[in-house]
């Protein structure tokens, strides 16, 4: 079955990339085919409403499921585990890969850290002789990253820190009680604090969107559509243009290429039916996630692309890494007994710390930042479990049963800080995914074979991090919880994919030797062959993916509307 | 079988030995009445196809037998008692909850259902009779041994064990219902413009905003209106 549509573009994947694609080109006037595995969906929609639900309102109160890893309230369709879409993993390797099945994908439940990458995470091969430079610097992005933060919403400050840069911010929320005591903490332990920089609206930056009310759930997708998803902010904009058709519940198979090479269209399955669909289109633009569409391009076999479109140099699926993560929380007796009040704030932290400090001196070559957790947070499976085990702390007896556990619950509510931190990875050529010869999923698509290992470098980063929190967890008055992991556990780095900032795999370069894009994101391979999601980034910094994800799918659109004016696609 | 009628049965067998056993002996404030619809029959919080057959697939499941089903409401009701204001254990549907998790989560059907046995057998050797049949204070003298996790005997630690899952199960099984939630006093999941921590709390605290943190902070009376920035990325509204 064929669509006799000539799309301008089609884009493959509605998330953070995606979206930005289908915005910037039904903008510029541009027929667009917007193709997503998961359904349609509208957080405002009272059927698919998660947010402001009470915990009772679920059978299990909230718990994680399989169908729904981060809790049964969290927006996100997809997981960890996909029914009939497995992957696979080399011996040594222990990958963990998330992936959204609907509208907006994994913007729809993602933290909103909003953190423009600064001029040196461009270049770090020039600072530490490891991996590679991007071909473009933060002077290429920044117009890109100033115009989403105006378009889409960021809350911050301007601080002028070398390496994170300042932006067009909205005003940050007043620390909570907790944040003032990690406050505290950070300013006795000399490390620096900030306002958080997160994609929530705390003031309002047009009539179509809602302004925040602080019910701290993000997670679930905002019904005012006052945090930046994919969906609200750029999708139903983009389909009000009348030039998008959104082609749900169907999945991309390959990119159909040409006797020159060029792309023709994406051939796709619609997952109701089972039944093909091919799409023709002057130009494809992938953002199915970095993964997803460098398994796109290596099953996009053809006479002309013989190893996969793009893939002519063996690139395609290399370099792929995530941001490594390390957590630690403790318990805080200046926090027993607290006052009870609406304590729910943003969804997220009101403050954090970018990393502070020059690698030159440490062993490992890439920094991290530390996000900070805790609070009176609502109730849900899990709440209440060791009730009253910070007792110890106190000299009294852990245990027992009847109306007394009701006052320990009481005293301990909120009385936890907890820390995290993300940090960068260095890219590595044996880190890859490529095709499992042996192995299909329900559509008969070919799935990806992952191999991953983290190095020394990020396992010393892991040990200074669990440092780091120690000091500052000390400093503001807690008393460490769970052991310190050490060597024998990597120092509690978290598993490679586990972030959830896996990129790298269509990387971009001046050399079609060494990379599979080039700056605009266009394939060295096939001039209308676009890659908008994280696949490009050379380096993931010590930042959370999205933003830089947006202003390079900005460019890249404005890229191929340009190219188009000039008759070059 | 479909939800209604096994909550039903689940009613009906568990009505009379909790009449007997635990309302009688604990002065359950609800004389006798175990909720038994705490959990909702349809569920409209976004829920996906695969989701709600899942669900009906584990409200269908029968994993307990009636006699483990009493024993649960018999600790249920130990652990957090109905004589309180905010009511107890019974009063916010556990048992029909614990059912409903255990059948969820598959790694907790093991240890809950050999606790029980053990239970029942260290209550046999004790006092001749399995848990639900033993006189209440003859109950209470066995949870006083195994609700310590510091108590050392080694033959005690697969009950102590258990009892922990159970003080943990009833603990959020009650906390996440709408007589924990007023418990605890919890304010939130309510639309609000958050402007900061209370002044008392603050000061009960010896906490203070500094004041170079608070100027860069959301004027929460300028919130509605479209922010606007000069070219030095300075907000001007």
């Amino acid at each position: 079955m064929s669509n006799a549509d000539q799309y301008d573009a089609i884009v493959v994947g509605s998330g953070a990339g995606g979206g930005m694609a289908t915005w910037a080109l039904a903008r510029a006037g541009l027929r667009v085919a917007l193709v997503e595995a998961g359904p349609w969906y509208d957080p405002a929609d009272e059927a698919q409403r998660t947010q402001f639900r009470y915990p009772w309102e679920s059978p299990r109160r909230g718990a994680s499921t399989r169908l729904r890893p981060f809790g049964d309230f969290n927006a996100c369709i997809g997981g960890w585990e996909l029914d009939g879409e497995p992957f696979t993993t080399a011996d040594d390797t222990d990958f963990m890969w998330w992936r959204a099945r609907m509208l907006g994908g994994r913007t729809n439940h993602w933290g909103r850290i909003s953190l423009r990458f600064g001029p040196l995470d461009f270049k770090r091969r020039e600072i530490d002789g490891l991996g590679d430079n991007w071909p473009i610097g933060y002077e290429d992005l920044k117009p890109w990253y100033d115009k989403v933060d105006k378009l889409v919403g960021v809350f911050g400050t301007n601080e002028g820190l070398p390496n994170d840069p300042d932006g067009f911010f909205l005003p940050p929320p007043k620390p909570r009680l907790h944040e003032l005591y990690y406050i505290r903490g950070a300013r006795r332990a000399g490390i620096p604090v900030y306002p958080s920089r997160l994609s929530i609206l705390t003031k309002r930056i047009n009539r179509e969107r809602g302004v925040c009310v602080y019910c701290r759930q993000c997670s679930r997708a905002c019904g005012l559509h006052a945090d930046f998803s994919s969906s609200t902010v750029l999708i139903y904009p983009a389909v009000a243009t009348g030039r998008v058709d959104v082609y749900s519940n169907t999945m991309a198979r390959k990119v159909d290429t040409g006797a020159d090479g060029r792309a023709t269209g994406v051939s796709c399955i619609d997952r109701e039916n089972r039944r093909e669909l091919r799409l023709n289109g002057r130009t494809v633009v992938l953002a199915a996630s970095a993964c997803s569409s460098a398994r796109i391009l290596l099953n996009s076999i053809s006479a002309q692309h013989a190893s996969g479109l793009g893939n002519s140099s063996g690139h395609v699926g290399r370099y792929l890494h995530d941001s490594t993560g390390a957590s630690r929380a403790a318990f805080l007796p200046e926090l027993m007994d607290r006052d009870i009040y609406n304590e729910d704030g943003v969804g997220g932290m009101h403050v954090y710390t970018p990393w502070w400090l020059e690698n030159a001196q440490l062993d490992f070559a890439r920094g991290y930042h530390l996000e900070i957790g805790g609070g009176m947070n609502m109730p849900s499976y899990g709440f209440g479990f060791a009730a009253n085990q910070y007792k110890r702390f106190l000299g009294e007896r852990v245990g027992g049963y009847g109306n007394g556990l009701r006052d320990d619950v009481r005293r301990f509510y909120g009385s936890r800080l907890s820390i995290a931190c993300r940090g960068e990875s260095v890219p590595q050529y044996s880190n890859y995914c490529e095709l499992d010869p042996n192995v299909v999923d329900e559509w008969g698509i070919p799935v990806l074979r992952f191999h991953y290992r983290w190095t020394g470098q990020e396992i010393n980063q892991a040990r200074h991090m669990q440092d780091t929190m120690e000091e500052l967890l000390e400093a503001a008055g807690g008393i460490l919880l769970g052991g310190k992991p050490g060597p024998e556990r990597q120092y509690g780095l978290t598993r490679p994919g586990e972030i959830i900032h896996e990129v790298g795999t269509t990387r971009m370069g001046d050399d079609p030797a060494t990379s599979v894009t080039n700056r605009f994101g266009q394939l060295h391979d096939a001039d209308n062959v676009f890659v908008a999601d994280a696949g490009t980034f050379v380096s993931q910094a010590d930042k959370n993916p999205t933003w830089t994800i947006l202003a390079l799918a900005w460019r890249t659109s404005e890229h191929i509307v340009e190219q188009m004016r000039q008759r070059n696609l | 079988m479909n939800k209604t009628s096994r909550r039903e049965t689940l009613k009906s067998l568990l009505l009379a030995p909790l009449a007997a056993g635990v309302a009688s002996t604990t002065g359950c404030a609800t004389g006798g009445a175990v909720n038994w619809n705490a959990l909702p029959l349809e569920y409209s919080y976004g829920r996906t196809e695969a989701e709600r057959q899942r669900d009906r697939e584990l409200f269908a499941e029968t994993y307990f037998s009636e006699h483990e089903l009493v024993t649960i409401a018999v600790l249920c009701d130990i652990i957090l008692p109905s004589d309180h204001p905010n009511g107890g254990a019974l009063d916010a549907g556990l048992p029909e909850f614990v059912e409903f998790i255990v059948k969820d989560r598959e790694n907790l059907k093991l240890p809950v259902r050999g606790g029980i046995a053990w239970l029942d057998s260290y209550a046999i050797s004790e006092f001749g009779a399995d848990f639900a049949n033993i006189s209440e204070t003859q109950r209470l003298a066995i949870c006083d041994r195994i609700a310590w996790p510091d108590v050392e005997d080694p033959a005690l630690q697969p009950g102590i064990r258990f009892f922990s899952l159970m003080r943990d199960l009833t603990l959020t099984g009650y906390y996440t219902t709408e007589q924990g939630f007023r418990d605890l006093g919890y304010q939130g999941n309510v639309a609000n413009v958050w402007d900061g921590v209370p002044e008392q709390t603050l000061q009960r605290h010896g906490m203070r905003y500094e004041p170079e943190w608070l100027e860069k902070c959301v004027d929460q009376s300028r919130r509605d209106i479209i922010a606007s920035w000069d070219d030095d990325m300075n907000l001007t509204s």
